[in-house]
């Protein structure tokens, strides 16, 4: 009468899969997706802004034209039109690349699961930023590597903070290998690196022998034109970059990049090559298409301005409706504002009465690999128009001023960590799925 | 293949959506098996005209959480004429309250664990750090502190220490207002399935479980392979005998209908202690209910099946008798139940 588990294979897991189970917060964020709730969790992109007709006949056209090539497998490294193309882009963010350098991915985040292939060991050391995009984490979690967070300001990582910390795993005997950022408007943040640490970062970085990392999902979504300079853009070795489609054309196509030396890049097309055999070639042919034949650049500008609108209209919500001891953070683009609760308030343990008055947030706690953000959260401002933004504001304040008059009754013993000895753990599954990512 | 058409409600806006459109799924694809035309309806803004438009010979509710549980949804139902599988609206209402059912429960001599029910205005205007206090006083350590309504362990905290008992409650409050802290009986873990089928009403085989740490909280009751669940219970006949009993009566005293899940713990002593009913029982591939379904030798797909045709043959509730009777969506007497209709 041994019992049973559910799983026959339950033995057979690798230790990397060990944190991979059902949570709380995943029950909870399966109600978010319903019209009834003001998400404020989901970091999509506003793809009803696309010329839908225009995209639709473009489409069509690519299959009637070309069908027996965008239907076909290619090559792994991608292709070659739409590495011209990405030169193109990029360079409207000070990039100068070669076309040969680049390796087409199933998203960005295909492009940062081959780099924790090709260079991440068991225990190896990945800096980031503290609180950090929860898919590097996952993608470093599954490496079975350790995440380090480096302190950041209303100007992004702290130079002085990461040199300290690289010198000191450097006298541990555990020097750092990567360092995974995204300088522009960063997720979970909304912080950007600025101009003046660039090249701190990159110096700090190069001195210690650690790999930059530079995810740009954001750069050209800035409310304040020209975009800056990416990190890729100085003239230093040293940077691997990444690049996607998904904020300035649309996610469903999954179609990103990695520029990165020749060394590294071969490396990249032959673990591309064992992970999917080729990036879909429909996909390629489309973005490459969209790319030629609309005005994208027109298209991105409406992006800007919907997001711009909606940025502004979180600010003033959470100017006007907060209670005092919130911090937030002023993104100066992209999608994100991070807000800092009142001291002893928990993000993730006031989500459920959060999800009863229907609006949702990203706790905190996902964007650590440590633990930490229990005072924090993310809002995404980018999907709901602005009265939904202010209403879900305004509930969100009322979910404030009760878990506040909780804290009050309960005093100081009740802040988080105190705590409680069965679920309020924060098992890797409390982290979000792709739709809210 | 059955003439029969059914839907079954799963999702809703609660806690427990997901465990709920898994447990919808399972009913599905049992009632599909059986041969029921079967379509599935979430609890939204479409759901009166799709009910209007489909009009189901009976609808098998997998909704869990508030609405699917706490006897609303089956009012609506009531309202609309339509026959359901499952508990009444007032029988839920008394099911889904925790410390109403215990009282019920006391009053008819079944054992629960010591309880008290705290709201959070009353740790306000009292002050927490005396209540607390008492409560550790008068109910001992371990405690378990749970929301005094929903289901899946969610807000449910096991407290060792009393020092700890603080963000328990606070994290407690998150899920609801009030909340019912028990003394932690140490023993057995079981869930007693009842049904009430043509042969009828019967206990099903009690499922144990024993969650890998030890907690059997959200993440163990819904990750395969982190508890194991024995089925039969590894207890004694006499004590299983026990069981089958306290569940039936449970399911009597609280007035429910056709299938329903009775969470107990045998302690040292063999006692049995009930902590509470469910009205919706979970149909997950990890839920209890389908594995006592199994050890009974019966098959899943047929007992769906015979649950919506009684539904079906039960027809609709009784409309509300009187000339001055409104339609109302509060309780109204409900006769004693009967495993047959």
């Amino acid at each position: 009468m041994s019992g049973t588990t559910h799983d026959n294979f339950a033995r057979s897991y690798a230790t990397r899969a060990r944190g991979m189970t059902a949570s709380e917060i995943r029950a909870l964020f399966s109600v978010a997706s319903r019209p009834e709730v003001v998400s404020l969790a989901g970091g999509m992109p506003y793809t009803a802004a696309l010329p839908m007709d225009s995209v639709a006949a473009m489409l069509g056209n690519l299959v009637t034209d070309r069908g027996t090539v965008a239907l076909q497998y290619a090559t792994a490294q991608g292709d070659p039109q739409l590495r011209e193309l990405i030169c193109t882009v990029m360079g409207l963010e000070g990039v100068d690349a070669s076309p040969d350098d680049i390796v087409i991915t199933v998203g960005s985040q295909q492009g940062l699961d081959l780099i924790g292939r090709i260079f991440l060991d068991p225990g190896d050391v990945v800096i980031a930023e503290g609180p950090s995009y929860v898919g590097a984490l996952a993608v470093f979690a599954a490496a079975e590597s350790e995440v380090i967070h480096v302190a950041m300001d209303a100007d992004g990582l702290m130079p002085e903070a990461l040199g300290e910390t690289l010198d000191r795993l450097a006298r541990t005997g555990r020097p750092a290998k990567l360092l995974y950022t995204v300088p522009a408007f960063q997720n979970p943040t909304g912080v950007t690196l600025a101009p003046r640490r660039r090249l701190q970062v990159l110096e700090t970085a190069a001195r210690h022998n650690v790999i930059v990392i530079e995810d740009n999902p954001y750069g050209l979504l800035g409310f304040t034109p020209p975009p800056l300079t990416a990190l890729r853009g100085y003239d230093t070795p040293g940077v691997i970059y990444l690049g996607t489609f998904s904020k300035t054309f649309a996610p469903g196509f999954r179609v990103g990049w990695v520029l990165a030396p020749p060394a590294v890049r071969d490396k990249l097309v032959l673990a591309n090559e064992a992970g999917v055999l080729c990036p879909p070639t429909f996909s390629q042919l489309a973005v490459t298409t969209y790319f030629e034949t609309q005005p994208w650049q027109d298209q991105i500008k409406v992006f800007v301005e919907l997001y711009r609108e909606r940025r502004d209209a979180t600010l003033a919500a959470l100017h006007d409706l907060l209670p005092s001891g919130c911090a937030w953070t002023v993104p100066d683009g992209g999608f994100y504002v991070w807000l800092t609760l009142p001291t002893g308030l928990d993000a993730k343990a006031m989500l459920p009465r959060a999800i009863a008055e229907r609006v949702a947030y990203v706790p905190g706690t996902a964007f650590y690999a440590n633990g930490d953000g229990s005072g924090e959260l993310r809002l995404s401002y980018c999907y709901p128009p602005p009265d939904r933004i202010r209403e879900g504001i305004r509930r969100l304040a009322g979910v404030l001023e009760v878990e506040l008059d909780l804290l009050a009754t309960f005093g100081p013993a009740a802040i988080h960590g105190s705590g409680t000895e069965s679920p309020l753990r924060t098992p890797r599954s409390d982290s979000p799925g792709p739709e809210l990512a | 293949m059955s003439t029969t058409r059914a839907v079954v409600l799963a999702g809703g806006l609660s806690y427990e959506r997901q465990v709920s459109l898994r447990s919808g799924r399972r009913v599905i694809e049992a009632l599909r098996h059986a041969g029921v035309e079967t379509v599935q309806l979430d609890a939204d803004g479409q759901l009166l005209a799709q009910l209007a438009d489909i009009a189901p010979d009976a609808v098998f509710v997998a909704l869990h959480g508030s609405a699917g549980e706490d006897g609303a949804l089956r009012d609506v139902l009531d309202l609309l004429g339509l026959p359901f599988v499952g508990s009444t609206a007032p029988s839920c209402r008394l099911a889904w309250d925790k410390p109403c059912a215990k009282s019920a429960l006391d009053t008819a001599g079944i054992l629960t664990p010591p309880s008290v029910v705290l709201p959070h205005s009353t740790f306000r205007e009292l002050g927490a750090a005396a209540l607390l206090d008492r409560l550790v006083d008068r109910l001992g350590l371990p405690l378990m502190v749970k929301p005094t309504q929903g289901g899946s362990a969610l807000g449910a905290h096991a407290v060792e220490r009393a020092e700890n008992l603080p963000a328990a409650m606070v994290s407690c409050f998150g899920y609801g207002d009030t909340a019912l802290v028990e003394r932690l009986i140490r023993g057995t873990e079981v869930g007693v399935s009842v049904v009430e089928i043509a042969t009828g009403i019967q206990a099903l085989p009690a499922v144990e479980v024993v969650a890998a740490d030890g907690v059997n909280d959200y993440r163990a009751r819904y990750t395969a392979g982190m508890s194991t669940w024995h089925a039969p219970a590894r207890i004694s006949d006499d004590i299983a005998e026990d069981l089958a009993k306290v569940a039936l009566r449970t399911h009597e005293v609280l007035g429910l209908r056709d299938l329903s899940r009775v969470d107990a713990i045998v302690d040292d002593e063999g006692r049995v202690h009930v902590l509470e009913a469910n009205v919706a029982p979970g149909m997950t591939e990890t839920s209890l209910f389908p594995l006592a379904v199994q050890t009974a030798k019966l098959d899943l797909a047929e007992l769906c099946k015979e649950l919506v045709e009684r539904a079906a043959a039960r027809g609709p509730s009784p409309p509300l008798a009187g000339p001055s009777t409104q339609v109302r969506l509060s309780p109204r007497p409900e006769p004693h139940p009967s495993p047959e209709p």
